[in-house]
Formats: structure tokens, sequence, C-alpha cells
């Protein structure tokens, strides 16, 4: 397991980090969207969608700096795996199209709220749903000839993609849920409870079965995880997830109102801990690695010269922005 | 029925339909961002309210039009991967970090400038304020400099080596972001986005003063837009020549569908006013021509010789009937706005400046005009450069992804539907805001409704008064 620490795996280090910021980020107001048809119109909808509407677009930036730095430090996997999830990228593209103006075109054309709340809620159905479909279908391996993708257009629809897209809806709505009992309180914080108590089991249980199908998936996965000496450290994962998983429900069940969003969270952490353990150091699971794919070093120091400046500013900004938004929220917007 | 069509045919409509939406919008805002900045520092330097009233009346356009600009870049960034593949392999290691550099300038200037700019007038104070306002002035050019290098490196490639795989690799970044045609474009779109704001700000101006020519903000806003008109349209005319001459010299065949010279002409090429270009037999029907006046424009010389498109292989022609009358609406159209220009520094000197309805008539006529210019200007440049995505070295049939053709006839399908629909809204909703006339104490954007362009930024969703100090 000594991978010499060279750019490459800075790299990939970089883009991992680029595509986890954009899932527990944007992942909390999908999940948002998600819920929005299980609350009532009116002040309740209005409160869970001002509670996300000073940073969702923030969010929503990640997935653009991940598919950028893809096509430039890894263009080979940029190149395969698009073609490869065609139908599954176009669709999560148009999802958020639809669900972005949805948001903004709800509070200017009052006539048609009804209307755009159901954009809302299905460009973040069909968002989420693309996402977990796209990763499954990531795991279960795509067919590759020489530098290309060589499958069909229809490859990617398997039970196994629709399972984990099920599961990264399920998990999506949880951040959701647990994000709504951190920021909102009365009747729609205890809402938002139950329904997040009724997710972490969702949660939990799509995590497992994912989890048991995928060493039987083709690749290198059984081995991975289950081949001695390894085992003994992928087997702090799922005992890591099963333990956030007991935190979290007590959580919920203790009236904490900041860590169920915290532990839901960790244990978002762990799955993409897990997804590394999977996958790494292939950028297409079992068929290209990342220095495979990798563009000549004179593109990656090129970048990265503006990344490591640019990237820390946003960073910190972001944080900026979150601890401005610490505080509970309704209908008018944060207090 | 689009089914039955080529994918490759089908992949480079969608890339276009898409861009074409695309394309707007950003030309809009860069041309909008610099003229919010110059509302402003005006303000500061004279004190005048009416400048400030026009500011807070087109901040609300320009948030609504830089809103559709992230929309549909979104797209954007991921269709080079679906349906490109092959050039983004290719060409990921050279226009992937340029790419990248646009998003995260375009990212940077979000999160840092653009929520003062569009709330934080009584937060930050006025000085602060008009910083953000440059740097999102700033910010908007820098990321049209980025995306136009990587256009014309696609033109005019240059500091690039091979390797082993097939793929341009990159020796010399400086060769690379300032490729030949480099300089020529940017001016040229640049200039373009000043001229479309300024046509679209005239259209308004001129609007309000047919219905009340006594409107201080209306008069104000049409004098400054016509200043704009008479001052860049000549300009920017000499800078598209230039332009042309930077093709001629790179890009060959491409001035020869422009000019639908299909055959060489030796003793001084004419210049083709009109005609209908036939692809398949070489000529130009029905045409309306002047004897040697492109040798005499294009080499300076009325005998000078020009080669024509016979002096190349059909497989290296670019599609002429496209590119021939793509270029005459452009010029066409800078001709119309070079005719407002001159016709605005008549009606100031004769005084008549907001009491002439007719010049109103044109400005509000021409209001759109910019962006058709724009749109032809691209379509000539991009058609232009076919068979290739990378002149001379990559050709588009070798450039796409292995998609079937029911797949990409499927996603242009929906690309067209939902855009219709929600750029639809989107442009509704600016033309609303454009049909009120502005007044004195205008209102800027109401805090507490979400704004996409809000990006990062924590200032949009507070109350005003409770705010937190962002300058501290």
């Amino acid at each position: 397991m000594a991978y010499s620490f060279d750019l490459t795996v800075v790299w990939a280090f970089v883009i991992a980090f680029a595509v986890f910021a954009y899932i527990v980020m944007d992942g909390f107001d999908l999940g948002i969207g998600l819920l929005f048809p299980l609350l009532r119109p009116g002040a309740e909808r209005d409160t869970a969608m001002n509670s996300v509407a000073p940073v969702w677009d923030g969010n929503e930036t990640w997935l653009v700096l991940g598919g950028g730095g893809l096509f430039a430090v890894f263009p080979l996997a940029y190149a395969v795996i698009l073609p490869a999830l065609y139908a599954p990228i176009i669709a999560m593209l148009l999802g958020l199209i639809f669900r972005g103006v949805a948001f903004e075109f709800r509070w200017r054309d009052p006539r048609h709220r009804a209307a755009w709340d159901v954009a809302f809620a299905g460009g973040s159905l069909v968002a989420a749903l693309a996402q977990g479909i796209t990763l499954g279908a990531l795991l279960q391996g795509i067919t590759v000839e020489g530098r290309a993708y060589a499958g069909g257009w229809w490859d990617w629809l398997t039970p196994f993609s629709i399972l984990v897209g099920a599961s990264v809806v399920v998990a999506y709505a949880l951040l959701g849920a647990t994000w709504l009992v951190m920021r909102t309180e009365g009747q729609l914080q205890a809402q938002a409870r139950r329904y997040a108590l009724g997710l972490t089991v969702a949660t939990v249980a799509a995590i497992a079965l994912v989890s048991a199908v995928t060493p039987f998936l083709q690749g290198r996965y059984a081995e991975r995880w289950l081949a001695m000496p390894n085992v003994l450290v992928t087997a702090q994962v799922p005992l890591l997830v099963a333990l956030a998983a007991y935190a979290l429900w007590r959580a919920l069940r203790s009236g904490a109102e900041r860590a169920p969003f915290l532990i839901a969270l960790g244990l978002f952490a762990l799955t993409f801990l897990g997804l590394g353990i999977s996958i790494f150091p292939d950028v297409v699971p079992g068929r290209i690695t990342i220095w495979q794919a990798a563009a000549p070093e004179a593109s990656q120091i090129f970048l990265l010269a503006g990344a490591s400046v640019l990237i820390p500013i946003i960073l910190s900004y972001t944080a900026y922005a979150y601890w401005v938004f610490r505080g509970k929220v309704d209908a008018h917007g944060y207090h | 029925m689009l089914a039955n069509l080529d994918p490759l045919i089908l992949a480079r409509m969608q890339f276009g339909f898409t861009v074409a939406f695309h394309i707007v919008f950003p030309a809009f805002s860069i041309g909008l961002a610099s003229f919010l900045a110059v509302l402003e520092g005006l303000w500061l330097a004279t004190g005048r309210q009416v400048f400030m009233d026009l500011f807070k009346y087109w901040i609300k356009i320009f948030a609504i039009a830089f809103a559709m600009g992230v929309v549909s870049g979104l797209v954007m960034s991921y269709q080079f991967g679906t349906n490109w593949s092959v050039f983004s392999d290719k060409t990921g290691p050279v226009l992937g970090p340029m790419m990248a550099y646009e998003v995260l300038s375009a990212f940077f200037l979000e999160a840092g400038f653009l929520g003062v700019m569009l709330f934080g007038m009584t937060k930050v104070g006025p000085r602060l304020h008009f910083a953000a306002t440059l740097m999102v002035a700033f910010g908007t050019f820098f990321s049209a400099f980025w995306i136009l290098s990587v256009n014309s490196w696609m033109q005019t490639p240059a500091g690039y080596g091979t390797n082993a795989d097939g793929q341009f690799v990159p020796l010399d970044w400086w060769a690379i972001v300032f490729n030949p045609s480099f300089p020529f474009r940017l001016v040229h779109m640049v200039l373009a986005a000043y001229l479309t704001t300024a046509l679209v700000v005239g259209a308004v101006g001129a609007w309000h003063l047919l219905r009340d020519r006594s409107n201080p903000a209306a008069r104000t806003m049409f004098s400054m837009a016509m200043w704009m008109a008479a001052l860049v349209a000549p300009v920017q005319i000499l800078a598209g020549d230039a332009h042309g001459l930077n093709t001629l010299e790179h890009q060959p065949a491409k001035v020869m569908a422009m000019e639908g010279h299909y055959q060489s002409h030796p003793d001084g090429a004419p210049l083709i006013l009109f005609g209908l270009p036939d692809q398949k037999t070489g000529t130009v029907r029905y045409a309306v021509e002047i004897p040697k006046l492109s040798s005499l424009v294009l080499k300076h010389d009325p005998n000078a010789p020009l080669t024509g498109l016979d002096s190349l292989p059909r497989a290296e022609w670019p599609p002429v009937p496209i590119v021939f009358w793509s270029f005459r609406i452009m010029v066409g159209l800078g001709m119309l706005m070079l005719l407002l220009g001159a016709l605005s520094l008549l009606a100031r000197w004769r005084g008549t400046l907001y009491t002439w309805p007719p010049l109103h008539r044109f400005a509000v006529a021409m209001g759109p005009a910019g962006f058709v210019a724009v749109l032809a200007g691209w379509i000539t440049t991009e058609v232009g450069r076919q068979p290739y995505t990378v002149y001379g070295l990559l050709r588009t049939a070798q450039s796409a992804s292995p998609l079937h053709a029911p797949a990409v006839a499927a996603s242009l399908t929906a690309f067209v539907v939902i855009y219709f629909a929600v750029f639809a809204m989107g442009t509704a909703y600016i033309l609303r805001l454009m049909a009120k006339p502005p007044h004195a104490g205008e209102r800027g954007i109401e805090p507490g409704v979400p704004i996409r362009t809000a990006g990062l930024t924590p200032a949009p969703a507070i109350d005003p008064d409770r705010h937190l100090q962002p300058a501290e």
C-alpha cells in the first residue's frame, strides 16, 4: 500500500474534496427539496426554503468545480465517465436547472407558486436520483476500450444503480431533515425530527444493503474490504457507521438540535471514506487509475498555482457565510 | 424524427443550441457590469441622484441576467465531456486548466463581491461598495478573458506539443493563453458586449422617452447609451476588420467562406454583397458583386490575388452558406449601429436628442440587434472553423463522444423544451422590469428575496438593520 506522494495524488484528494463538499452541501438543500411535498404550503415551505436560500447557490458551484477540475487534471476520466453516464448526467443537469430557477421564480411569481413548488421538488428528486445512479453505475463498472467508453447508452440502468440512486435520495432527505431540525423551531422542527428518525433507519438500511452487494460486483472490492490484513482496518468503517447511526438516533430522541445534522455529516464522511477504500487509486473503478488518467505535470502545476490560493479563500468565505447564518429561521428569513 | 439523424450532427446542434443560450446572457452582463460601475462612479463624483436611480434600476436586471448566465453555464462545464469526449481527452491538458481558472475566478467573484454589490450599499458604505462594483466588472471581464482564450486556442492553436496518447500537452503557457487570434477576439467580443448593452440601455431609455420625454433618468440613460453607440460602433468596425485580417493570416478558409470565394481570383477578387452560395456546385448564384473590392479590403491592393476554396480539397471546406450569411447579418447590423450612433450625434447637435421620436423608435428597434450580431458573429467564427474543432489538427468528426443517435436526440429535445420554458420566463421577467419607467428614489433589490446570483454571500437574506459589517 505504499503510494508515492506525488502531484497526481494531491489532485486526486483536491477533487475528492470538491466532490465531498458538493455532496454534503448540496445534499442538504436537495434534501429540503425532497421533503418539500411533505411540508404544508405556506409558512412551513417558506421557512424550509429560507433556511437554504442564502447558501444553496454556493453549494452547487462545487459541482462545477468538480467537473472543471476533472477535465483539467484527469481528462481521460472526464472523457470516459461522462459519455458512459450520459442519460443520468443530462437528467441531473436539467433537474438542477429546473430546481434552481424554481427557487427564484417561486418568489417572483406567487400566482404560479404551486407549479414552481412541483418543479422544485421534482428537480431535486431527479438530480438526487441521477447522482446516486451515476455513483452506482460507476461502481458496477463501465466498459472501456482504448481511451473511450465502449458500452451502450442504457448500460447504467441496473438494479444495483437504482438501489444506489434510491439510497442517495434517502440519505439526502436525512441531511435535509436534520438541517431543518437545526434551523427551525416549533411545529416544523418536530415534524422534521419525526422524518429524520425514520430516515435514519432507512439510511442505515440503505448503507447496509449497498455495502452487502458491492463485494459481489465484478472488480476487486471484495479483496480490498475482506482480505487480510486490510480487513483489520476496513472493518472499522462499518463499526463506526453503526456507532454514528446509534448516536444519531439518540441525538434525535433526546431533543438535540445541532448534533443530528453534525452526526449525519459524519455518517456521510464515513460512507465517502468507504467509497475511497473501494476505489482508490482508480478514478474509473477497475479500469483507469489516477496516474493513467492524469494530465501532464505542466497542466497540474499551472492549475495548482491558482487553486491553492483561491480555494482557501473560497472556503473561508463559505465558512463565514455559514457562521453568519447559524441562527434559527422562519418564514421571513434568518433572525 | 431526430433519432434518424447522424449523432454527430445532433451533438453539434445540441452544443450550438446550449451555447447560443449561454452566450447571450454573459455578453449582456459583461457590458452591464461596466455600465453599473460607471453609473456608480458618476454618482460618487457628482452626487447627482439620477445616477443612483439608474444604478438601482439596472442592478435588478443585472441580477437576473447574471443568474441566467450561471444556470446555463453549469451545463457547459459538463457538455464537453458528455458529447465531445474525444476532444476532451485530447485537449484536456491544455484547455482544462484554463477552463478551471474561468470557474475559479467566477466562483471567487461570486463569493467575494457580487453579494456586496447587490445588497451591500447601506452596509459597507459607498466607497467600499464602489470597489465591489469595480471588482464585479473586472471579474466578468476576467471570466471572458479565460473562455475567449480557450476558444481562440481552438482557432489558432499554439504553445503545445503532443504525447504518445495523442493528447495535446502544454509546452508554453504564455503562448497558449496569448495565442495569435486571442487579442483580436478578446477586443472584438468585449466591444460587442459593450455595444450590446448600450443598445439595450438605449432602447429602454428610448421606450420611456416615447412615453414621457421629461423623465430625467430615461434622458440620462438614453444619452449615455447613444454616446456609447456613437463612439464604440466605429471602433468595433475597425476592430472587426483587424480581426478579419488576422483570420485571413491564420484561417484563410474561414475568410473564403465569409466572402463566398469558391473560386480563386489571380488578379483581384470581387466583393460579393449578396448571393446564394451553393456548396454542391461550388458557386455563388445570383451574386451581386463589386469588382476588385475584396482584394482592396483584405490586401489593400485592388489587383492582389486571392485564392478561393477551389485551392483546397472539399474535405477542408467549411459550410459556406451559413458562414456567408451569418457574416452578412453581423456586418449589416454593425452598419445599422453606426447609423444609429451617427443619427444620435446629429440629433444632439440639433438639440433634439430627447424630442425626436423617429430616433427613439429606431433605437427601440435596435434594442435586440446586439444580441443578434453577437450570435451571428459567433456562428461565423465557429462554423468557419469547420471541419475542425482544433483548427487544422483535430477534426470535428473525430471529436465527438461514442454516443448513439437516440441518446443525443433525446437530450437535445429535453434541452430545447426546458431552455425555452426556463429562459423565456427569465427574459419575460427582465422585460417586465424594463417596461417600468425609472423614477426618482428608485429602490434596489429587496432583501429577503432569494436571488440565485447571491452566491455564497450572506448579504441577501439578512435584515439590513441588523446586518453584520462584512467590512470588518
